[in-house]
Order: structure tokens, then C-alpha cells, then sequence
């Protein structure tokens, strides 16, 4: 049998690719997180439990309405987004004059209104969300078995974040975006409708938080509690890689999620902790994060 | 502050009204004093006794939250870690209880003294997922290392006797005990944020920039208040375990950190008394729902949410500016 560092191969590249898996997780809620932060300076706490929507709502459309996996990857995501609209025209606009602290209090509170809400109708335990038939099995890359389901969140989850990054930098509503986040006042003078900007970042952010949550029902399994065991992750990765950049935040993702999955092959222990490890580590050598511009 | 008087005669009413205010206070503080101590004649006192100790842990966050500006979502560290602590050394070395809480409240200022280190080193939203990631790996240690027996927690910890020969198992005893724990913790956050160090503090909270200029080690102010803050939660968090008798790993959960911000937000931050009443809140609130199926999360959430949104003063807060507060001299900020 192939070794590497003493390691099985095969036990290797599994581990490698949970951790990419997680990484893309990872990427996909910090990318979130970093697009509602640029513009709204909000630290959208609730964005765990808008993942874990995201993975209830196509739960339900498929036990109640018969609606698959692949609508329900387009629908769950629009579903959660208006959620979000709504709550952030509503009430989440009224906090912007205030200190930030105050933006992550209530979508704290949000968090644990939605979380519990969910425990209660739906209890602690998690529920089982079959992969899509067309992804079912695996295939052989000679060195491992790659199962399809987890090689297609890879590669969507890679998109996406390209996707979204595409959106920000290079098209016109990007550009009006990250106007409105260096000054949103001027862009305001030049007659952009930035009150509706805001509701469609964080309408987009909650929704690409939801569109995680449904690659990931048939990964891990469909839980209230799914969110918030994420969310303080993706704190970590957004403290890592400083919320100054959206490639910063997709590349922190990725990178640590490998480096949590290789961390359960060498020191399985410390695997929980890994990412709180580096983060430490980075605020002693780089405070303001890898890619981070403020402090 | 917004609060700098002009001219003399405007020094002059001011004076006054903080005579009349801290009259006012004086007269609050023994209603108060005699009602803890004829409480437990009308209460249950173990739920007295878990106030007490919530308030004092919700005034020490306040200490850094209200007086230095620092919001941490990591607090359930230093009061469930200096749980364990306590319950540990009282149990398995037959320390008495009054070593036993020393130990903890030590244990958690030195848990203080390492998350403050890497916290401080960023500011705002920042400092308070770093607190809070750190927390939560405070959390996995305590689900793995051994002395806190992951998920069934440190069981039956005996209460002992105070200074070798007051026996703590008596109720009666233990809520005295536990009351004169609130009151010298109460006392010392009443000094620290009178005392310089404090003045200093509340000068970094207002501007920090400023603080600085004036050559003030800002990084060094923020981490004696960090420490000092982890210590006093430690002190509620042990004295809560000789209370119930167990440690478990609730008391060092991100919800417990949630807790902490809702009392002293309800309450009102910045306000020396006001995280007493929030606690009181939520305590009560907590035992009421313990018996029916209606998950406590919603209402936490609920309430979280209409206190951001409507009431950031709290209740204490709303009360020095309203009129009858305002007659009695007391002065509100933010």
C-alpha cells in the first residue's frame, strides 16, 4: 500500500477531501459574511441559522411538495434570500446609525429565535436528505474512491464562490456596491437607490449562506443545531483571513478546512480546535488577519 | 460625554441633583440590602441563591462591556471554567470552600490573562468573535480533558464547611454565605470603576484615539479590565457550583456567553445596578418555562432582538432618563 508521511494513501486523500468539503463550506459562509460586512458593517450572526434554513427548506419542499434536489438548490436559496429582505427592510435597517455591536446583537437574537424555533417543531436530532440519484455512488480515481456527491459540492461550491467574486469585481452592480462601501453617501448623490443595495447584499448574503445549506443536507445531516455548530468556525476563518477582500475569505476557507481535515489524520484530537489554533497564531504574527486592510 | 456643564450655575444645580442622586441611591441600596437579607424567608432560596450568583456574573461582564466599551462573547469561560476549577479542587483535593473559590476565581483570571492576550489585539466586531472562537475552544477542551468528566460533569461536589466549621449544607448558611459573596463583589466593581484605573477605562470607551495621545498604554488598561472582569465571573462561577453542587459543560457554552449580554443589555450597560435586575429577569423567566415544553431560546431570542431594537438603555438606563429618574438626579448616557 502507498504511504505518505507514514499515512495510508487511501486514508490520506480521504481526510484530504472532508476537509476540502468543509473547506467549501467554509468558503461559501465567509464569502456570506464578508459581502454583508463590506456594505451593511454588520456581523451577520444569524448566518448559521440561515444555512441551516437553507437545508430545512429543502427538506420540506421535498416531503411536502415532491420538489428535488435541484429545485430546491434554486429555490431554498430565494426563499431564504427574501427571509432576509424582509428582515433586514423591517428591522435590521433601523441599527445602521448605531454601533455595529448592536447589528450583532440582534442578528444574535435572530439566530437563537429561528434555531429555537426549529428545536421545537422539529427537535434536536437530525434528519436524513438523500443525494440526488444522478449523484449516487462513487467513482474510482485509481488512487481513492471519490464519492460523486462530495465531488460535485467541490466543484459547485468552487463556482459559486468564483461566481459571486465575478459579481462584485467585474459587473456594474458590483461596482455599485463597492462604491456604496467606500462611500455610500456620495454613491447615494449619484442617484444609486443604496437603502435598496443594502436589502439585496444581505438578501444575497443569506441567500448564498441558504444555497450552502443545501449542498450540504445530503452531506451532514439536516439539524437545527447545523448552523451554530458552523457559524463560530466561520468567525474564526473571517478572523483569519480579515474581511478586507471576498478572495480573502474564499481562500481562508478552503485553506483551513484542508487543514482541519489533515490535522484528523496526524492528531485527531486536536481536530476541533485546529482552526482556533491558527487563528490565535495569526493574530500574534498578522492582527489585522492574511488578507485584512483594517484592523 | 455629553454632559460637560458650561458655566457655574449650571455646576452648581448639577452638584445638587448627584447629592440628591446618590441620596436616592443610598435609600435604593438599603431597601435593597434589607430585602436580600428577609428573601429567603419568602423564596426558594436555591433560586436566590442562583440569582445572586448570575447577577454578580452579569455585573462583571458589565465591567467590560459598560465601563471599557469591550463587547466578549466568551464570558462562559471564565464562569464555567472557574466552575470546574472550584468543583474539582473542593471534591478531589477536600479544599474548603472558601480556598476552593479563591482557586477558581484565580483560575479564571489567568483564563483571562490568555484570552485577553489575542483579543485585544483587534478591536469591535473583531474582539468579539475572537472571544468567542477562543471560548468555544475552551469548550472542546472541557468535552476531552479528563478532571471535567466531558458530558456527565463534575457530580455531588460537597459544599463543606466555611472556614473549617461553618457547615455550608445548610441552606440558610450557604445563602448568607452566597449573599456576602455578591456584596464584596459588588463592592469591589463599585471601587474599580471608581477608582482611576476605572476613570481611565471610561475615557478609552469614549475615545480611545484620545486616550492614547494622552499616553495612555491603551493595550495594557484593556487587558486589566479583561482580567479583572474574567476573575469576578470566576468568582460567581464558582460560588454557582458549590450552589448546585456540579459542574458541567452548560456553564461553558456559547449560549451561557449569550446570557451574560442579554442580562446585562436588559438590564442596562454601563449602569452599576442594572445587570442585577436583567439577571433577575432572565433567572426568573428561566424557571418559569423549566417546566413547560416551550423552548427558553425563542423567548431569549425574541427578547434580544425588541431590546436592540427598542430599548438599548435597559431598564435601569431607562429609568435615570426618565422624568421621575431625572428628578432624582441620576444621569443616563448613549
Amino acid at each position: 500500500m502507498t504511504m505518505i508521511f507514514g499515512i495510508p494513501l487511501q486514508a490520506f486523500m480521504g481526510q484530504l477531501l472532508i476537509g476540502l468539503i468543509n473547506g467549501s463550506f467554509y468558503a461559501l459562509l465567509s464569502l456570506g459574511l464578508a459581502v454583508i460586512f463590506g456594505l451593511l458593517r454588520v456581523i451577520n450572526f444569524a448566518h448559521g441559522a440561515q444555512y441551516m434554513l437553507g437545508a430545512f427548506v429543502a427538506m420540506l419542499m421535498l416531503q411536502y411538495f415532491g420538489i428535488n434536489y435541484w429545485f430546491a438548490l434554486l429555490l431554498a436559496p430565494i426563499v431564504v434570500g427574501l427571509f432576509g429582505a424582509v428582515i433586514e427592510r423591517l428591522l435590521l435597517s433601523r441599527l445602521y446609525k448605531l454601533d455595529h455591536l448592536y447589528g450583532l446583537l440582534f442578528t444574535f437574537g435572530l439566530a437563537l429565535t429561528i434555531e429555537g424555533t426549529f428545536r421545537y417543531l422539529y427537535g434536536s436530532s437530525g434528519q436524513p436528505y438523500a443525494p440526488p440519484p444522478a449523484l449516487t455512488g462513487a467513482t474510482n480515481l485509481g488512487f481513492m474512491f471519490l464519492p460523486n456527491y462530495r465531488g460535485w459540492v467541490v466543484v459547485v461550491s468552487l463556482i459559486a464562490c468564483i461566481g459571486t467574486w465575478l459579481l462584485i469585481e467585474k459587473t456594474k452592480l458590483g461596482a455599485y456596491l463597492r462604491a456604496a462601501t467606500e462611500n455610500p453617501t456620495l454613491v447615494q448623490a449619484f442617484g444609486v437607490n443604496v437603502p435598496m443595495l443594502l436589502t439585496l447584499t444581505y438578501a444575497l448574503g443569506a441567500g448564498l449562506a441558504a444555497f450552502a445549506g443545501v449542498l450540504a443536507a445530503p452531506v451532514y445531516q439536516v439539524s437545527p443545531l447545523m448552523g451554530s455548530n458552523i457559524i463560530i468556525v466561520v468567525f474564526a476563518v473571517v478572523v483569519v483571513g480579515g474581511m478586507g477582500s471576498i478572495m480573502g475569505a474564499i481562500v481562508t476557507g478552503y485553506m483551513l478546512g484542508i487543514a482541519e481535515g489533515l490535522t484528523k489524520v496526524f492528531y485527531p484530537e486536536a481536530s476541533n480546535i485546529v482552526i482556533f489554533v491558527i487563528m490565535a497564531i495569526v493574530l500574534l504574527i498578522r492582527p489585522a488577519g492574511l488578507f485584512g486592510r483594517d484592523a | 460625554m455629553s454632559h460637560v456643564a458650561h458655566s457655574s450655575t449650571t455646576n452648581t444645580a448639577r452638584t445638587e441633583r448627584s447629592a440628591t442622586a446618590s441620596k436616592a441611591y443610598a435609600a435604593f441600596l438599603g431597601i435593597g440590602l434589607v430585602l436580600l437579607v428577609v428573601a429567603p424567608m419568602f423564596f426558594y432560596p436555591i433560586f436566590l441563591m442562583k440569582l445572586l450568583c448570575f447577577a454578580l456574573f452579569a455585573c462583571a461582564f458589565n465591567l467590560l462591556l459598560g465601563y471599557t466599551g469591550l463587547l466578549s462573547f466568551g464570558h462562559a469561560t471564565f464562569f464555567g471554567g472557574a466552575a470546574y476549577f472550584t468543583a474539582h479542587v473542593v471534591k478531589e483535593w477536600g479544599v474548603t470552600p472558601e480556598i476552593g473559590i479563591l482557586i477558581g476565581v484565580a483560575g479564571a483570571a489567568l483564563l483571562g490573562l490568555i484570552m485577553g492576550f489575542f483579543a485585544i489585539r483587534r478591536q469591535g466586531i473583531y474582539f468579539a468573535m475572537i472571544t468567542l472562537a477562543l471560548s468555544q475552544m475552551f469548550f472542546f477542551f472541557c468535552l476531552q480533558a479528563g478532571f471535567t468528566h466531558g458530558e456527565d460533569g463534575i457530580q455531588s461536589v460537597p459544599r463543606g464547611h466555611l472556614f473549617g466549621f461553618i457547615d455550608l449544607a445548610d441552606t440558610t448558611s450557604m445563602y448568607y454565605f452566597v449573599l456576602g459573596v455578591f456584596l464584596i463583589g459588588m463592592i469591589v466593581i463599585w471601587r474599580f470603576i471608581n477608582s482611576p484605573f476605572g476613570m481611565i477605562l471610561k475615557s478609552i470607551r469614549e475615545n480611545e484615539q484620545r486616550a492614547v495621545s494622552l499616553g495612555y498604554s491603551v493595550a495594557r488598561y484593556k487587558l486589566g479590565a479583561f482580567v479583572m472582569s474574567a476573575a469576578l465571573s470566576g468568582l460567581a462561577g464558582g460560588t454557582k457550583a458549590l450552589v448546585f453542587q456540579f459542574a458541567t459543560l452548560t456553564d461553558v457554552g456559547w449560549q451561557m456567553s449569550g446570557e451574560v449580554i442579554l442580562m446585562t443589555l436588559l438590564g442596562g450597560i454601563g449602569t452599576l445596578i442594572g445587570p442585577v435586575f436583567g439577571a433577575g429577569l432572565v433567572v426568573t423567566l428561566q424557571n418559569y418555562l423549566a417546566t413547560s415544553q416551550f423552548p427558553v431560546t425563542i423567548i431569549t431570542g425574541v427578547v434580544f432582538m425588541v431590546c436592540v431594537l427598542l430599548f438599548r438603555r435597559g431598564i435601569i438606563g431607562e429609568f435615570y432618563a426618565s422624568r421621575l429618574g431625572r428628578k432624582l438626579g441620576f444621569e443616563h448616557r448613549r
